[in-house]
């Protein structure tokens, strides 16, 4: 495992970005920082600007508009980077399958680490993957 | 001689939860004009919904917006109980009452998370984890009552799709109660603090003649003074057998949608336990529909950022022929031009959010105007312009073989 791989499990911080959602995931996520889940004990935290990003976190259906905007949001992304889908339409597109304005599905386009599904996921899923995926990082898998 | 600067936020912005892109144009610290360009969360839902069975397309509506889910399944089947012949005439009486319960928590909870997002806009941090820690129970409740947090998945053609338990309803009874200390609170901060005063008050505003014109609906027009609210106008669910009031402000600034806002939270509670102690014990909570007949019908519902508007068309078989929404926020979010306008760029991003637009509902396809040949192009697209033209002229100096 080398140094950057290893600076990426100790404090996760995260972007968060809603390529085509419907709020509600993007509600679950913010609902993760508020007291009752508190997800910043972990380390992990929301921020600004995706040049200090170490995990992107997407939602939504892929909105054909928004996923030019997203490609270029990930080259600017420092990497190591953690891709997570968010939300069963990121993982899989959900019901929005069909519509005309939805693109490729999100691991067509970026390489997804982990998958988060639900509609919206819970908080305590958020939370759950996440550390999931820090603890298999840590192992160096 | 004006030197109009362009300030772009977005498609990503920290301080936007959903994709979208204004344009700020300045002169100074004076916003002179603004645009707004959508369609980065476009999914096409209309045309969705007319491959789906009538049955099937609550799921779908309530995925236009996780605030309001439970306004668009609402307003879409009291659109299809429009064309079976109204909400009244064939909806069981236990489910008028858990429908009207759905939809007054769903306020609840809409109201305190803008509260909390205008308190984050404003810098006090304290107000957003407070206001989002007050919403958990309200979520707690849904849990209860649907299953889930969010997308409740509730409402169906003819009834609602889940029975309040009797058990649950002292439980609910108790975390509403508890639920208030916590709303005397921000009424309390939100009237007495200086500072939140001193910054609220006279920005952003829009005059119950500006709000007529632009047709602004819900809170954004009860704080210009407006007086209209769908509850009341065009009753549906129980609201016209419970007791309650419309609140409406005079100054249209954003001090007054805030203080609409909290004082709509006072009411929701008493509707709320007005239907729990109303509500029949006992009964049927779905009518069995199987047919909608030919026909057209709307419905209408006051969702918490104003009104849902739904349109069907029936042709007969188990598909909508035409299915047309029209979300709350589509009138509202163009009330920013004239509310911003005028105003200083350290306020714009208040008054945006002020309207508690969610763009999800508003999602159109965005449709470039040909006509006066203007493109929006970022730096990307000059470097593009750029690089062609070098090879133009590469190809006119050395031919086209080259």
């Amino acid at each position: 495992m080398d140094i950057r791989s290893k600076a990426l499990t100790k404090s996760i911080w995260v972007f968060h970005m809603s390529v085509g959602s419907c709020n509600n995931c993007d509600i679950e996520i913010l609902d993760c920082f508020t007291p009752r889940h508190d997800i910043e004990r972990f380390g992990i935290q929301l921020i600004g600007s995706v040049r200090h990003a170490d995990a992107l976190l997407i939602t939504g259906a892929m909105n054909k508009k928004a996923i030019v905007r997203m490609k270029k949001v990930y080259e600017q992304t420092a990497k190591p980077c953690v891709v997570v889908a968010c939300g069963i339409c990121a993982c899989s597109q959900h019901m929005f399958r069909d519509s005309y304005n939805v693109g490729e599905p999100l691991d067509k386009i970026l390489p997804v680490d982990l998958y988060i599904p639900g509609c919206p996921p819970k908080p305590e899923a958020i939370i759950s993957g996440i550390l999931q995926l820090v603890n298999k990082m840590k192992k160096g898998k | 001689m004006s030197h109009k600067i362009i300030v772009p936020i977005g498609p990503y912005h920290p301080l936007q939860e959903e994709p979208e892109f204004f344009q700020l144009y300045v002169e100074g610290e004076k916003v002179v004009d603004i645009d707004i360009i959508i369609g980065y969360n476009h999914r096409g839902i209309e045309k969705l919904s007319e491959s789906k069975h009538f049955d099937q397309v609550p799921f779908l509506v309530e995925r236009i917006c996780g605030i309001c889910s439970s306004s668009h399944p609402y307003a879409y089947v009291l659109a299809v109980e429009n064309i079976l012949g109204g909400e009244f005439n064939i909806v069981p009486e236990k489910s008028l009452f858990i429908r009207t319960i759905i939809d007054e928590l769903q306020r609840i909870h809409s109201h305190l998370l803008w509260l909390g997002l205008v308190g984050h806009f404003i810098g006090y941090n304290t107000v957003w984890m407070w206001a989002w820690k007050f919403r958990e129970p309200v979520l707690d409740m849904f849990e209860m009552v649907t299953g889930n947090r969010n997308n409740y998945a509730m409402f169906k053609v003819g009834g609602v799709r889940r029975d309040i338990k009797d058990d649950d309803i002292p439980q609910i009874k108790k975390m509403l109660d508890e639920l208030l200390p916590g709303i005397d609170l921000f009424h309390g901060a939100i009237m007495d603090d200086p500072i939140i005063k001193m910054r609220l008050k006279d920005v952003g505003r829009l005059t119950r003649q500006q709000a007529i014109e632009w047709a602004v609906v819900g809170p954004t027009a009860r704080a210009s003074g407006v007086n209209i609210d769908i509850r009341r106008d065009e009753p549906y669910g129980s609201s016209d057998r419970l007791d309650w009031k419309v609140i409406i402000e005079k100054d249209g600034d954003i001090f007054c949608k805030t203080v609409v806002r909290i004082l709509e939270l006072y009411e929701s509670i008493s509707l709320i336990r007005q239907c729990l102690d109303k509500m029949p014990k006992s009964g049927i909570i779905d009518a069995d529909i199987k047919d909608i007949p030919v026909g057209e019908g709307i419905g209408r519902v006051e969702a918490p950022r104003g009104e849902c508007f739904h349109y069907i068309v029936s042709d007969g078989t188990n598909r909508p022929l035409r299915h047309k929404i029209r979300s709350p926020s589509f009138m509202n979010v163009a009330s920013d031009k004239v509310a911003a306008v005028g105003g200083t760029i350290s306020d714009a991003t208040l008054t945006l959010a002020a309207v508690d637009p969610c763009y999800c509902c508003t999602e159109r396809v965005a449709v470039i105007n040909k006509s006066d040949n203007s493109k929006i192009m970022n730096g990307w697209d000059l470097i593009k312009l750029s690089q062609d033209k070098t090879l133009k002229l590469k190809e006119s100096y050395y031919g086209r073989s080259k």
